[in-house]
C-alpha cells in the first residue's frame, strides 16, 4: 500500500454549493426543469395557469361594484372598459349581500344570529382547544344548545328553560335509580322521565310560568330564515347531534343486546339506502299530509332532524369503522383492569376509536354541511334559493357567476377551515404509534 | 311491515281530516294572516326585492285577497313553493291559496281535486330567434335547431307543432330556463321556445334585447290562474270574485287612484255595489262591505297591478294581448257584479 503517491492530510475550506444548485435557480432547476419532458410540461402548466388567470383576476376586479340593476352594471361597464365581456357585476353582492347571508331575518335583529355565532365559536373553544382554553367554559358549551336556539326564534325564555329541565331531571332520575337499582333501569328510567316532561309537562309548565314571569325577545318565524345563515344552522345541529347519536349507535351495533342491535342497524341501514333528497320531502310534504291540519311542526325543525338522523347513520358507520381498528386486546385490556363498559368506553375505546376516525368523521360534517343547500329543493330560502330568487327580480335576471362564485366562496371558507382544524387535530393527537 | 301499517293508517287519517276541513275564510280571520303559496322566483310574477318584500303580478293577487279578507295587504304570509311541493302545499293545508303561475289543466282540476277560480294571466307557448336569422314566422323554421326544456308539456306542443305543419327541427334539450338562456346567446340553437311571458322576461335580460324577436305564433294554451282546494266554496268564491273585482275595477274604470273618490258613492249602480255602497254583495261572501275596494286598493285593478309588474312600461315589456278586457278585444270577462 505504499504506492500511494498522495493521501491529502488536511481539511479543504467550505465552499460555497454552485449558483445553479441553490436558492431560487436550484429549486427551479431541480423542481421545474430537470429534464427535456419535465421542462414541457412546466411550460404547459405555466402557460395553462396564465390562460385562467388572465380571464379570471380581470373578471374578479375589473368589476363595477356600485348600480342598481344588471343594465347599469352593462352600461358602466361599457363606458369604462368599452365592453361588457369579462367583467364581473359584484353589485348583485353590494346589494344583497345581507340577504344571502341572512335570509328574510328582521334587519333590526341582525345582532340576534351574530352573537349566537360569535357564541357557538365561545362554546367550541374549550372543545375543539382542549390544551389552549380553560375547562371551565365548558359551562358555556353546555349552555349553548339553550341558548341558541332562544336567540334564533326568540319568544319566551321558558321555552328552552324547559327543554334544559328535561335533562336536569333525566339526570336525577339517573342517579337515583342508579344507587337504588342498577345502572340500566337508571338510563331507562332517566329517558322516560326526560320524555314525559318534554312531551307532556313542558308546555304546562311553559304556560304557566309565561303568565307568571314573562321574560321573551321578539319571536321571529321560521318562514324568516334563510340564506347563509340557514345552512350554518342546519350544520351546526345536524354536526353537533349527530356525533353523539352516531357514537350511540356505533356501539349500539357492536352491542350483544339483540334488540338493542337489531334496531340500530335496521336505522342504519335504512336511513343509508334513502336519498337524503327523499328524507326531506318526506320532511316537508308527507308529515304535512300525515299530521293533522293546523299542527304546526316547524318546517326548519323537520328538515334539522331528517337532516341529523341522516348523517348520525353515516357517523355510526365512520365510527364502527375506528372501531373495528382497535386491537382486541385494547377491550381485553380494558376488561382486565377491572373497567366497567362505560367506563371502558370512556377511558380506552373511544378515544383511540375516534382518534383513527377523525378524517372519516370530517368529511361527513363537510359533507353534511354541503348538503344543506338541498333545502332550496322543497322551498326554504337557503343561500342556493336565494340565489334563485335574486335572479327572478327584474333588476338582476341574467346575473349568474358573480352569485355563485359568492356563495362557492362561502362555503369554501367554512369547508376549508374544518379540513384544517382536523389536520391540526390529528397532528396533535399524532401518539407515535400507528 | 308494522311502519308501513301505521303510516297507511295516519294517511289516511291525514286524508280524512284534510278532507273535512272546511272554513278556510275563518280560518284566515282568525289567523290574521293569509298563506299564500308563490313560486321560489319567477321574473315578474314573484321575487322578494332587496328588503325581503315580495314583489309581482301572482303576488299581487295574494295581497288583493288578504286585503279583501282582512282588511290589510301586508297581512301575507308568502310560502314559496317549487313546482314539486306546490300541489302538496295546498292539498295539507300549509297554504291557503296557490298563485303560482299554475296552468289550468283538466287533470290539475279533477283529478288533483283542485279548483281553479279563474285566470289571471293567459299565457302561450311561443318562439324567440335572432333578429339575423331573419325569420318572421315559425313556420319558415325548417330545419332549425330548437332549445327545448325536457320533461314539460311545451315539449310536446314543440313536436305537436312541427309535424302539423311537415317540418323538420332538432332539439336541443336543456334543463333550465337559466341554461336555456346561456345556450341560446352561445348560438347552439338557432331558436328558443317556452311561454311567452318567459320568453319576454328572458330577452329583457339580454344585453342586446333589440336583436332578438318574439315570433308571432303561439302554439299553445297555457291559462294561468290561482287555485284553491276542493270542496270549500265560501273561500273559493271570496278568492274567485276577489280576480273578478279586479278585472271588473278596470272594466268600470276604478283605479287606485280614484276609488277613494268613488267609494263616497257614483251614479253607476254597479260601481257602487263593487265598492260596496249600494247592496250586500259584501255580506253574502262574509266579509266587509268595503272588501272589494280593498282589495283594489292594495295594488290597483288589474289593468294596474299588469302594467306595475310585467307590462310595457317594465323591462319585461308585455304587451297585454290576450289579457286585455273583452272591450279590447282580449279574453277578460269578469261575470256581472250583482
Amino acid at each position: 500500500m505504499s504506492d500511494v503517491s498522495f493521501v491529502r492530510t488536511e481539511m479543504l475550506p467550505e465552499q460555497a454549493p454552485p449558483a445553479s444548485e441553490v436558492g431560487l435557480i436550484g429549486w427551479v432547476r431541480h423542481n421545474l426543469f430537470s429534464g427535456w419532458f419535465n421542462s414541457i410540461l412546466t411550460v404547459i402548466s405555466l402557460y395553462a395557469v396564465y390562460y385562467v388567470l388572465s380571464g379570471v383576476l380581470p373578471w374578479t376586479f375589473q368589476s363595477v361594484w356600485n348600480a342598481n340593476s344588471l343594465t347599469e352594471c352593462r352600461e358602466i361597464m361599457m363606458a369604462t372598459w368599452g365592453s361588457t365581456h369579462g367583467h364581473a357585476c359584484w353589485a348583485v353582492i353590494n346589494d344583497r349581500w345581507l340577504q344571502l347571508l341572512f335570509g328574510f331575518y328582521p334587519s333590526h335583529l341582525y345582532w340576534r344570529p351574530i352573537l349566537s355565532l360569535v357564541l357557538l365559536l365561545v362554546a367550541l373553544a374549550p372543545v375543539l382547544y382542549s390544551d389552549r382554553v380553560p375547562t371551565k367554559m365548558l359551562i358555556i358549551t353546555g349552555i349553548y344548545p339553550f341558548l341558541m336556539p332562544f336567540l334564533m326564534w326568540g319568544g319566551t325564555i321558558w321555552g328552552p328553560m324547559s327543554a334544559a329541565i328535561g335533562f336536569v331531571l333525566g339526570w336525577f332520575v339517573y342517579n337515583l335509580l342508579n344507587k337504588q337499582l342498577s345502572e340500566l333501569i337508571g338510563m331507562i328510567g332517566a329517558a322516560v322521565a326526560a320524555v314525559i316532561w318534554w312531551l307532556i309537562l313542558s308546555s304546562y309548565f311553559v304556560g304557566v310560568m309565561d303568565s307568571i314571569l314573562p321574560i321573551g325577545i321578539e319571536a321571529v318565524q321560521s318562514r324568516q330564515f334563510g340564506g347563509f345563515m340557514l345552512a350554518i344552522l342546519l350544520g351546526v345541529v345536524a354536526i353537533g347531534v349527530s356525533l353523539p347519536i352516531g357514537i350511540v349507535l356505533a356501539l349500539g351495533r357492536q352491542s350483544d343486546l339483540l334488540i338493542v342491535k337489531y334496531m340500530c342497524v335496521g336505522f342504519i341501514e335504512f336511513i343509508r339506502g334513502v336519498p337524503l333528497i327523499t328524507l326531506l320531502f318526506v320532511a316537508s310534504l308527507l308529515l304535512n299530509l300525515f299530521l293533522p291540519p293546523g299542527t304546526n311542526f316547524d318546517i326548519i325543525l323537520r328538515v334539522m332532524i331528517m337532516m341529523t338522523l341522516f348523517s348520525a347513520a353515516y357517523m355510526a358507520e365512520v365510527i364502527r369503522g375506528g372501531l373495528a381498528a382497535l386491537p382486541r386486546g385494547q377491550y381485553e385490556g380494558a376488561d382486565s383492569l377491572g373497567l366497567n363498559y362505560w367506563q371502558a368506553q370512556r377511558l380506552i375505546i373511544m378515544p383511540q376509536a375516534l382518534k383513527i376516525s377523525i378524517p372519516g368523521i370530517v368529511s361527513t360534517f363537510i359533507g353534511i354541511f354541503k348538503d344543506t343547500v338541498l333545502v332550496s329543493i322543497i322551498g326554504l330560502f337557503d343561500v342556493l334559493g336565494l340565489a334563485n330568487a335574486i335572479r327572478a327580480d327584474t333588476a338582476w335576471n341574467g346575473i349568474y357567476w358573480e352569485l355563485f362564485a359568492f356563495i362557492g366562496a362561502l362555503f369554501f371558507v367554512v369547508c376549508f377551515s374544518m379540513s384544517r382544524y382536523s389536520m391540526y387535530l390529528e397532528r396533535k393527537l399524532q401518539t407515535g404509534h400507528h | 311491515m308494522k311502519k308501513s301499517v301505521i303510516l297507511g293508517a295516519a294517511t289516511v287519517a291525514g286524508l280524512a281530516a284534510s278532507a273535512a276541513v272546511a272554513g278556510t275564510v275563518d280560518d284566515v280571520k282568525a289567523r290574521g294572516t293569509l298563506n299564500c303559496g308563490v313560486t321560489t322566483g319567477l321574473v315578474g310574477f314573484a321575487a322578494p326585492d332587496a328588503n325581503g318584500e315580495w314583489q309581482g303580478f301572482d303576488v299581487s293577487l295574494c295581497r288583493a285577497v288578504a286585503a279583501a279578507v282582512l282588511g290589510d295587504a301586508s297581512a301575507v304570509e308568502f310560502v314559496p313553493t317549487t313546482g314539486k311541493t306546490r300541489f302538496t302545499a295546498l292539498a295539507s293545508g300549509e297554504i291557503d291559496m296557490l298563485a303560482r303561475n299554475t296552468t289550468w289543466t283538466f287533470s290539475r282540476d279533477v283529478d288533483l281535486k283542485f279548483e281553479f277560480i279563474g285566470v289571471n294571466y293567459y299565457d302561450g307557448q311561443g318562439f324567440m330567434v335572432p333578429k339575423a336569422l331573419g325569420v318572421s314566422s315559425a313556420k319558415e323554421l325548417d330545419g332549425a335547431t330548437v332549445c327545448i326544456q325536457t320533461g314539460t308539456t311545451t315539449e310536446l306542443n314543440l313536436a305537436d307543432f312541427f309535424r302539423a305543419n311537415n317540418i323538420s327541427y332538432e332539439p336541443v334539450p336543456i334543463e333550465t330556463n337559466a341554461e336555456a338562456q346561456q345556450q341560446y346567446l352561445a348560438g347552439a340553437c338557432d331558436v328558443y321556445t317556452t311561454d311567452a311571458s318567459g320568453l319576454a322576461a328572458t330577452r329583457a335580460t339580454f344585453e342586446n334585447p333589440d336583436e332578438h324577436v318574439l315570433l308571432p305564433e303561439i302554439i299553445s294554451k297555457e291559462p294561468l290562474g290561482p287555485l284553491v282546494r276542493h270542496g270549500d266554496h265560501e273561500w273559493g268564491d271570496v278568492v274567485r270574485w276577489t280576480l273578478n273585482a279586479l278585472v271588473s275595477a278596470e272594466e268600470l274604470g276604478v283605479t287606485s287612484a280614484n276609488i277613494d273618490e268613488l267609494s263616497a258613492g257614483t251614479d253607476n249602480p254597479e260601481v257602487n255595489r263593487l265598492l260596496g255602497t249600494e247592496g250586500t254583495l259584501g255580506e253574502m261572501l262574509g266579509l266587509d262591505a268595503n272588501w272589494a275596494a280593498n282589495a283594489i286598493k292594495a295594488g290597483g285593478n288589474y289593468g294596474e297591478v299588469f302594467a306595475k309588474n310585467i307590462g310595457e312600461e317594465t323591462p319585461i315589456g308585455l304587451a297585454r294581448g290576450l289579457n286585455a278586457q273583452w272591450t279590447d278585444g282580449g279574453l277578460l270577462y269578469s261575470p256581472p257584479f250583482r
